[in-house]
């Protein structure tokens, strides 16, 4: 199972590189990877896409913690959690496609920033489905080049809903 | 007051209480080996090779408990350390090693004796640090000390370009250190504990599978509290041997791969195992899937990534052995003694397989039999020497005949399995305990690989004794070879040379030899007597093998106790033989 890994390290020299040899060396599958500094410029933010089942997924959230530079690991596929990744896709149509391709990026909500009499360069934002799906649908147009940046995620905030039972207890208990 | 960073180093190391440092100098590093030119309060060991001077480190560490140090120059003076530093990760031995840089402006160029060290050594290290300025020096001392001795131990690199060791700047060396992303757990969860307590009151054939986390922690006299108010059986890995004592009428010796047969069938028919400070290796559990069928398995470890590893387990607990074992006993006494069991009924199983397998070799009256080897050095030693082996057939054999009352006085290399770490290991072990008898247990494969550090022992007048378990083989893979592969010893064959009484007196040591039984229990006696580093050769059966033995891919359970049927196999040749050619010089 994919599982989406955000990883807060030190921003210190060699911290990526330790990370990403942790996973090569015992084995594990590094299907995306995107870090950046945070708020605290002395912290960085790593969002990592791995694959497999429960038992390497736990060897892979102990061993990150256990390197001296990681400060939390969150398993964000265990919670709810808005993902993006964005991605440039170059198109290379014939005369006849380009209004179909200008069709799909306004169906996606794409923005297209460059614009040749043979391609076109399309910039698109979304979650990974959205990604996917535009790619999908852009295939058969032609795509002449393709780049993504990888998934980031944030974990949403609960919301602490009260029921009319709940609040008759509170009521209940405070006099 | 300005000091230059040599002199925050040497101060830092002091203040971290080194007595000693391993070491070998080279171009950048020069600085620091000039302080230390009159430094009185640490001593300075010249090894002769880097390999040798971190093994010896590593040696000192084990028989200490201290963190062994390490200084050496930068390019191949550091890369001559990675097998260590490997080995020690591997072990988790506490090893803070210095290792000098090219001047920062020219790192990255290809300078003359230029490495990559950090990038080289960041998979086997705890953690490494290059410091780029001399102000961040006594800080990144610390924090590699404290990282290097703290929760697991393993080794730290710390890289030391030679324009920082120069620098100078006011020194103020930090009270505490603080990082926020490292804090080890060393208490153990009170309710895993209670649980952990349940499962022991229950079990009708419990075990205790203890190994070097129990040295670590300082923890045998907690084990050994454990075991007695329980009456449960102990094993131990090779890395734990000492934790419990070998003479204990509980032990039941080493488990494992060639562990004994009583260990093994123990594990294997337990309810409920009790693991602590130990990592369910694959040495030992053999084949996983059927890894003790019916134990409940509570596993105490400081380490979280070693628990659910391997073998999945029933009561996990994260912790320092030593204060998870104390609560725990205080759970048990408080228990009361009627509901602790006698486990009559286990014991009597127990002394059913050990005599259905014991531990046994024909000694006959010529050729001499390592494993009598072994035990002439246990009793003439009354079993009470620090011991160090190298790796292979001598090793386990180690490991079965010496019996280990006291903890950390069986120091070899477990994880990695390095050959050419006894000798330089025996070193650093007697640099710890100069008064103490030092013997080193290798092989004749295993001591030619860092026989240099022989100098080392005679410049410094270490009176290490080295026993040469002497077959002209690489003893354990020809084992191998006689039982997988038909006996086609490949590169196995090592021939007569050296000629190791003769290579020990060219470097200034005495050489002694035995070629017969007879003369076993003489040179013994006349080498262990003598106040100097002796080596003695013991020239055994060149085809005795290792048993019990549990066969690769085999279960816990189905182990191996003689050399298969001898009429039905070819005798083993190894490539001089087969081509019917002769020896050339």
């Amino acid at each position: 199972m994919q599982h989406i890994i955000s990883v807060l390290v030190e921003n210190k020299f060699g911290v990526l590189s330790r990370v990403s040899g942790l996973f090569s060396g015992r084995g594990f599958n590094i299907e995306s990877l995107s870090v950046g500094p945070t708020l605290d410029p002395t912290v960085s933010m790593m969002t990592i896409v791995t694959q497999g089942d429960d038992r390497i997924i736990e060897q892979i959230t102990k061993q990150l913690n256990k390197l001296v530079d990681v400060i939390k690991v969150v398993d964000l596929t265990e919670k709810e959690y808005v993902e993006r990744e964005t991605a440039l896709i170059k198109i290379n149509t014939r005369a006849e496609d380009r209004a179909e391709a200008l069709r799909v990026a306004d169906i996606f909500r794409a923005k297209i920033v460059d614009s040749t009499p043979n391609t076109y360069t399309i910039e698109i934002t979304g979650d990974v489905k959205k990604i996917d799906a535009i790619i999908h649908l852009l295939r058969p147009l032609g795509i002449k080049e393709l780049i993504r940046t990888g998934r980031i995620a944030i974990a949403r905030e609960e919301i602490k809903t009260v029921s009319a039972k709940e609040e008759k207890e509170r009521k209940v208990v405070s006099r | 007051m300005k000091l230059s960073g040599s002199q925050i180093l040497i101060e830092c190391l002091k203040r971290e209480g080194v007595k000693v440092v391993f070491a070998y100098p080279g171009g950048v590093n020069l600085p620091v080996f000039d302080v230390l030119y009159d430094e009185k309060d640490l001593q300075v060991v010249l090894c002769r090779h880097e390999q040798g001077g971190t093994h010896m480190a590593e040696g000192y560490a084990r028989a200490t408990g201290k963190p062994g140090v390490v200084l050496v120059t930068s390019g191949p003076g550091a890369t001559n350390t990675v097998t260590g530093i490997v080995d020690a990760y591997m072990d988790s031995t506490p090893l803070v090693v210095l290792t000098g840089q090219v001047p920062t402006k020219l790192i990255g160029n290809d300078a003359f004796q230029e490495a990559d060290v950090v990038g080289i050594t960041r998979p086997c290290t705890k953690y490494n640090i290059l410091v780029k300025d001399v102000n961040d020096l006594a800080q990144a001392i610390k924090e590699a000390f404290y990282i290097a001795t703290s929760g697991r131990p393993g080794p730290v690199l710390v890289d030391l370009p030679k324009d920082v060791v120069l620098a100078k700047t006011e020194f103020k060396y930090p009270d505490k250190v603080y990082i926020r992303s490292y804090s080890p757990v060393y208490k153990g969860n009170k309710w895993q504990i209670k649980q952990a307590a349940q499962e022991i009151l229950k079990a009708k054939k419990p075990v205790i599978y203890a190994g070097g986390g129990v040295l670590a922690s300082d923890a045998h006299q907690e084990l050994r509290e454990l075991a007695e108010i329980t009456k449960i059986p102990v094993t131990l890995t090779v890395m734990g041997l000492g934790a419990f004592p070998g003479t204990h009428p509980q032990f039941l010796g080493m488990l494992g791969m060639h562990g004994t047969y009583w260990a093994n069938m123990s594990i294997h028919n337990s309810d409920l195992i009790i693991a602590v400070g130990a990592r369910f290796d694959d040495r030992v559990t053999g084949r996983v899937a059927d890894f003790a069928p019916n134990a409940r398995i509570i596993h105490i470890d400081i380490d979280p990534t070693s628990i659910h590893k391997n073998i999945a387990v029933h009561v996990p607990i994260v912790g320092d052995a030593k204060m998870v074992l104390r609560d725990l006993n205080q759970i048990l006494r408080s228990s009361g003694n009627g509901s602790l069991g006698q486990h009559k009924s286990w014991f009597a199983q127990i002394e059913e397989w050990k005599r259905e397998h014991p531990l046994a070799y024909e000694q006959g009256d010529k050729i001499i039999k390592p494993q009598y080897v072994i035990e002439k050095i246990f009793e003439t030693t009354r079993g009470n020497a620090i011991i160090t082996t190298d790796v292979g057939q001598h090793q386990m054999w180690s490991a079965q005949f010496y019996k280990f009352d006291r903890p950390r006085t069986f120091i070899n290399s477990g994880g990695l399995g390095t050959m050419g770490y006894g000798f330089p290991a025996a070193i650093g072990a007697q640099f710890a305990y100069p008064n103490e008898l030092v013997v080193c247990i290798a092989g004749d494969g295993g001591i030619i690989m860092n026989f240099q550090e022989m100098a080392t022992a005679v410049q410094y007048k270490l009176p290490v004794k080295v026993a040469i378990i002497n077959n002209k083989y690489l003893g354990m893979v020809r084992q191998w070879q006689q039982l997988f592969y038909n006996g086609r010893y490949s590169s196995s064959y090592m021939g007569d040379s050296p000629d190791f009484v003769k290579l020990a007196e060219a470097f200034g040591a005495v050489g002694l030899r035995a070629t017969e039984v007879s003369e076993v229990d003489g040179v013994l006696r006349e080498g262990l007597a003598i106040k100097g580093p002796v080596l003695m050769d013991f020239q055994v059966d060149q085809e005795e093998n290792c048993y019990p033995m549990i066969p690769a891919g085999a279960a816990i359970n189905e182990m191996v106790f003689s050399d298969p049927d001898k009429s039905k196999q070819t005798k083993g040749q190894n490539q001089e033989e087969k081509a019917d050619g002769v020896l050339t010089a």
